[in-house]
């Protein structure tokens, strides 16, 4: 009998147990989930943030915005928790300084944001599509250009991330990409 | 360089010309950017203007001239590390993005040297080439375009 009770008693402790650690997790998830978070880092606010604000995401007609978890976060689950663990790599360089200054962080740039277009690239642009559906755009309302290319785009299979870089931040020095839209001969 | 000593004299008596018959207009015609109001009034909110939408290549009013933007631009951004305008508009572009390829002229430096991608001085777009309004002219115009050359 007292046998019994142990065993109903432990599993009782670790059910609770349990949920307290997944809810904690889960909590812990959330708030390194913010705005407020990403930009404690200044590697992050002096950069990528000061170039977003004022951008469409951050600012517009109708007040919807899309913080740095809305496009650098997927949201299901299993995908979340990947992008997490990969975080740790951001903790790394946070220590060793890889990008502590503006003039570090312009050289490492291009390295950087090919990172996050492979992705997007590898997931169909999927943290874009959350919000944004080419399947739920009314083309008849949208711009000449839009309404044409997007057409286009949708029938050869390209994603949102092949058009739209550079949407939230400034864009590197892609003259590797495309040496026909950077400044050819630059000032020493 | 000797040309240009002898033009001087010539060139001061002219300036001073200017300068006397403009002062003379526009001590009539000065008006601030206030308006006719007066100075502890509160002027009235100019009405908004707004960025067309995208629209049909806008008609060039003389020759030479370079080209209206007949699109929106709001965030596009032109750096010394990336040009926006020409992602659309470079000669590796333009037919991808059914976009106005940027002018030859645009590839010569100011020694007429010809160069194998855009020239520092035309790098930045918005130097010359500006998106329209819902604004109307503030002043009338009566110019005509030559018949031979004009192409609309
Ligand atoms: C502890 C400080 C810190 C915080 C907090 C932080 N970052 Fe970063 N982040 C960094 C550093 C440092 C790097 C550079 C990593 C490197 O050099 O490879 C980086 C790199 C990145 C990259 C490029 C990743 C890649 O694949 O190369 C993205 C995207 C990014 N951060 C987004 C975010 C987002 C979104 C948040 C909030 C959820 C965030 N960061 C919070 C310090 C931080
Ligand atoms: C959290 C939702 C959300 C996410 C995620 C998101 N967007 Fe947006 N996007 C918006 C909102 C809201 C607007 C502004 C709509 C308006 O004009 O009011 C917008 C506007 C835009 C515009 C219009 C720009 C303009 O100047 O009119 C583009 C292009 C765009 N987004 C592309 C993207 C791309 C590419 C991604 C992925 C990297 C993305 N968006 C991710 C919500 C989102
Ligand atoms: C083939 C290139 C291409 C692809 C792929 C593409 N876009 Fe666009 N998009 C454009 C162009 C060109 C414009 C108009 C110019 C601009 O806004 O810079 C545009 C405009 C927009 C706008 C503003 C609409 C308007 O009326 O101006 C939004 C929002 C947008 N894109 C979102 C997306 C999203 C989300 C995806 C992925 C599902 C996507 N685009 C894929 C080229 C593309
Ligand atoms: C609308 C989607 C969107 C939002 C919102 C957004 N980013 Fe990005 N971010 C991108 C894209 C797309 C790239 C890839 C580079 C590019 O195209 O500009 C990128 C690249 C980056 C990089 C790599 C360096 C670089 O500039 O390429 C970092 C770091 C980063 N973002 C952090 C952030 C942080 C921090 C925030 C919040 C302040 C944020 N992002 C908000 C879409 C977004």
């Amino acid at each position: 009998m007292a046998k019994r009770n142990i065993a109903i008693g432990t599993l009782l402790v670790g059910m609770v147990l349990g949920v307290i650690f997944w809810g904690g997790f889960n909590w812990a998830m959330e708030l390194t989930n913010t705005e407020q978070f990403c930009i404690s880092c200044h590697e992050m606010r002096d950069n990528v943030y000061a170039e977003y604000k004022g951008r469409i995401h951050d600012l517009n007609r109708t007040g919807v915005r899309a913080t740095c978890p809305d496009c650098h976060v997927p949201k299901e689950w299993i995908y979340k928790i990947k992008r997490k663990i990969q975080a740790s790599n951001e903790l790394y360089h946070k220590v060793m300084g890889s990008i502590d200054t503006r003039e570090k962080f312009e050289a490492k740039r291009l390295e950087l944001a090919r990172h996050v277009w492979k992705t997007m690239k590898e997931t169909d642009s999927r943290e874009c599509r959350n919000c944004h559906e080419y399947g739920s755009m009314d083309y008849m309302a949208q711009g000449r250009r839009a309404r044409r290319e997007h057409q286009e785009g949708l029938d050869a299979g390209k994603t949102c991330i092949d058009c739209h870089k550079g949407i939230a931040h400034q864009l590197p020095d892609m003259s590797e990409e495309d040496p026909s839209a950077v400044l050819a001969v630059k000032p020493e | 360089m000797k040309n240009q000593t002898a033009k001087k004299p010539l060139l001061a008596a002219l300036g001073l010309c200017a300068l006397l018959l403009g002062q003379s207009a526009l001590a009539v015609e000065i008006q601030s950017l206030r308006g006719e109001n007066a100075i502890d009034e509160t002027t009235e909110v100019p009405e908004v203007k707004r960025y067309n939408k995208d629209g049909q290549p806008l008609p060039r009013n003389y020759v030479l001239q370079p080209p209206l933007i007949p699109h929106k631009i709001d965030g596009y951004e032109v750096t010394i590390k990336h040009n926006k305008c020409l992602s659309c508009h470079s000669w590796k572009n333009y037919r991808r993005h059914h976009a106005t390829k940027i002018s030859q002229t645009h590839f010569q430096s100011r020694d007429g040297v010809v160069l194998a991608n855009v020239s520092a001085r035309r790098y930045f777009c918005l130097q010359c080439h500006v998106p329209q309004t819902n604004a109307l002219p503030l002043v009338d115009n009566t110019f005509e375009p030559v018949e031979s050359v004009s192409s609309w």
